[in-house]
């Protein structure tokens, strides 16, 4: 699909999209396993607006005047909360930002009762971050105000998954076929989770490469079960990467050696950095991304990071219009 | 509170003694007095049981009672009404209380509090290490004199084997039993369910099933080497019933129990278990348990075992929690089910698909588990004259409902909730008197 020329209409929301708007049927996103193609495809051309808005001089419609969307971050995280917090500004919705939600919860106070505060408070959308996977499931079953998951644990992070494919499609057109890596710490990684889903609903082929230690045990049972056969793993990222389209290393956290997980930074770098000779491997032009924050020198070297071949830089930018995309979607439709 | 009671027309099952006929239980002073066709009796309250079964009461080696120090998820009092309602009329209780049921002291606390309020027989298990710390052995002499069933750690494994090496010696001396919880707790670090496809697909660590083998091995080894009586609890993976079916050949002293949930519930509860609100994932907590629930072919390893012997028990590792310990996230979560009140209907389920004997089912219940224990205790769960009356009555064909809320347990945790179970305790009676009785069955004379 190419980039579309649909205005985002500011006063009202008839002229567009051109696909069906009562497609959505999402009242919180949690993940994107429950997404289908025609799905994410509204997205992105909801966000092929937005992307207009956000290159204006002035980034401002109207279009959730009048809704409040709290972020509540109960972990540490700076692009994906502003990056929400700008979405949500950009569409003239309030913020609250629930930074003393870590006192409260020093306190004692549960997660659940933290949401319900926001609830009582009329929030109409709570974009949440949690270092538990499940969190914003647990949260869901017990609320009923939407929930956007920016986040939970080693799980899930839909608005990743969402923005990097967006990203591939403004380069590359119809995903159908094409071929994308994900290397690293795949256990640890919601980025890959999501993504896992994002390229099953667009037909993409993923290949996650990690040494052994970084994938979940149950992975390949996992696949089976849930009828993920456009995944392929691969311990030898020089094999992995041939014929790639497009290359995304993960952030190697560093505690990840003194947890006994891989033998040496030093040796990782050796076996999965992703340097210009390895990215030679891959599709010519092929693109890399990655969701950051980076340890440049580590699972990526600078020369790859700010290469023409990169993207990073254009995943932010893209990560407002998806985010924005998301909170018309949820907190602007009519589903309830 | 008459001990005296007629129980009329009953099916009568007493596994210990190949007992499988019908009729009358006559029970006077707390005891069995008489079973025989047309026993005549009057003046005393009478029940008719007609198509009921009428067995030696439910017999659990492993359950939690928290109290003292966790009155807030269970109390004596409550831990064994709940029992009751379950059917049972003995339960083990585990010392990982607070403080650990680690001396004399403590273990007269449970027999006192179990005297003046518990409505079953409470058999309180000590800690093998002094405050479950995994140095010191307890003065396991002492506790064992003031009525220590057995001696365990659980919730932890002894980890250092010299400890437990030590511990299983003494023990040994003393004719006690060591029940170990078998985890290798660096193998199961932050692991929160079974390490399978489930945990990959909800991003949760894992807990191998080599965790508990490699501790069940090693105790197995021990138990060569120390010649005690241990008893491997909460078994849950093929592999283990491997090695303990191996050491039952070898003809080391070892025994085992499963439990409910474990024989009939898979990993995939947490995974879909009545999610509420549509939620596509449920995370269930309450399906959250160590060790944790396998998978289907750990299930049929399991029932397997039941069928040939290398299980000898179930055990309901009843573990009450409060609602704020459960409605949170599933890595804060507390481990345990609340499982007294839905034992005999889930495992029910297990005869009702054919897959086990109902009379396998009732000997794991009750006489099985008691051998385990040992007579020394009172626990003969059979309905022998002159033993204690100790009565379950079971109605086969009752479809029920589970309700946690209708608990008598202050626990309500439970991943069984608002299915439909097949199989029901109609009345427990311990020393001749009802500890518990469904509303539904009636009493006369």
């Amino acid at each position: 699909m190419n980039v579309n020329e649909t205005k985002l209409s500011v006063s009202g929301h008839e002229s567009f999209p051109s696909l069906s708007i009562e497609l959505w049927q999402h009242r919180h996103v949690l993940d994107l396993d429950d997404f289908s193609c025609d799905e994410v495809n509204l997205v992105f051309e909801i966000a092929d607006a937005m992307s207009e808005v956000i290159s204006r001089d002035v980034k401002k419609v109207p279009t959730l005047r009048g809704k409040t969307i709290a972020t509540m971050f109960f972990e540490p995280s700076t692009r994906t909360r502003s990056s929400f917090e700008l979405a949500a500004k950009y569409l003239s919705a309030d913020t609250v930002s629930l930074d003393s939600i870590k006192s409260s919860v020093a306190k004692g106070e549960s997660l659940i009762d933290s949401l319900r505060t926001l609830q009582a408070l009329g929030v109409d959308t709570i974009v949440m971050r949690h270092p538990c996977s499940g969190a914003p499931y647990i949260a869901a079953q017990n609320l009923e105000t939407s929930i956007i998951n920016a986040g939970d644990g080693c799980h899930a992070h839909p608005s990743q998954g969402l923005l990097d494919m967006y990203t591939l499609r403004r380069h590359l057109g119809d995903l159908n076929g094409r071929k994308v890596v994900i290397v690293g710490d795949i256990t640890h990684s919601r980025v890959a989770g999501s993504n896992i889903w994002a390229t099953k609903a667009l037909g993409v082929k993923l290949t996650l490469c990690a040494p052994p230690t970084l994938l979940p045990h149950g992975l390949h049972a996992m696949l089976k079960k849930c009828s993920l056969d456009h995944v392929t793993v691969e311990h030898d990222l020089d094999v992995a990467i041939r014929d790639a389209d497009a290359v995304m290393p993960l952030r190697l956290q560093k505690e990840r050696q003194q947890s006994g997980l891989i033998s040496s930074i030093r040796e990782y770098i050796q076996l999965y950095q992703l340097t210009p000779q390895r990215l030679s491997l891959a599709k010519p032009g092929a693109i890399v991304m990655h969701p950051g924050p980076m340890n440049e020198g580590i699972e990526i070297s600078h020369e790859v990071a700010y290469s023409s071949q990169s993207l990073i830089e254009e995943q932010v930018t893209n990560g407002v219009a998806v985010r924005m995309a998301l909170l018309y979607l949820i907190t602007g439709g009519k589903i309830r | 509170m008459s001990p005296d009671l007629l129980i009329k027309n009953a099916h009568i099952i007493d596994p210990g003694q190949d007992i499988d006929t019908t009729g009358d239980i006559l029970v006077s002073q707390g005891k069995i007095k008489s079973i025989g066709k047309d026993v005549k009796e009057t003046g005393i309250p009478i029940i008719d049981a007609s198509g009921l079964i009428a067995c030696p009461g439910f017999v659990d080696v492993h359950c939690h009672l928290r109290e003292p120090g966790f009155e807030a998820k269970e109390t004596i009092e409550s831990g064994t009404a709940a029992a009751a309602h379950g059917g049972f009329t003995t339960v083990c209780c585990m010392p990982n209380t607070n403080p650990p049921l680690d001396n004399l002291a403590s273990i007269d606390y449970v027999n006192n509090t179990a005297a003046r309020k518990g409505v079953i027989r409470v058999l309180p298990v000590g800690c093998i290490t002094k405050g479950r710390a995994g140095k010191e052995m307890t003065e396991m002499m002492e506790m064992a004199n003031a009525g220590c069933v057995g001696f365990s750690d659980d919730g932890s494994p002894v980890t250092n084997s010299r400890v437990m090496s030590l511990a299983m010696e003494y023990a040994a001396s003393l004719n006690t039993l060591i029940i170990d919880h078998c985890e290798d707790t660096e193998l199961s670090r932050d692991g929160q369910i079974n390490d399978g496809w489930v945990a990959a697909r909800l991003g949760l660590k894992g807990i191998p099933a080599a965790a508990e083998e490699s501790m069940v091995a090693r105790d197995i080894a021990l138990a060569r080497m120390t010649g005690t009586r241990l008893h491997i609890t909460h078994v849950s993976t093929a592999g283990s019933v491997e090695l303990i079916r191996n050491a039952k050949k070898e003809g080391i002293h070892i025994t085992a129990d499963a439990t409910p949930h474990h024989l009939t519930l898979t990993e995939e509860a947490v995974l879909k278990n009545i999610a509420k609100n549509g939620i596509s994932l449920a995370y269930d907590t309450n399906a959250k348990v160590n060790p944790p629930l396998r998978s289907q072919s750990d299930i049929e390893a399991l029932i397997r075992a039941l069928n040939d012997g290398t299980i000898d028990a179930i055990a309901t590792d009843h573990a009450p929690h409060s609602t704020e310990d459960k409605l949170c996230e599933l890595d804060t979560a507390a481990f345990g089910i609340s499982g007294f009140e839905t034992a005999f209907g889930v495992l029910m389920t297990l005869v009702n698909t054919g897959k086990i004997q109902l009379t396998t089912l009732l000997a794991c219940l009750t006489h099985k588990p008691a051998g385990i224990i040992g007579e020394k205790y009172g626990v003969t769960a059979t309905l022998r004259e002159s033993s204690s009356a100790d009565i379950v009555l079971l109605d086969l064909n009752k479809i029920w409902k589970v309700n946690a809320r209708s608990f008598y347990s202050k626990g309500k945790n439970t991943p069984f909730n608002g299915i439909d179970l097949k199989g029901s305790v109609a009345a427990t009676i311990f020393q001749g008197n009802f500890a518990y009785r469904d509303s539904m069955l009636e009493v006369t004379g």
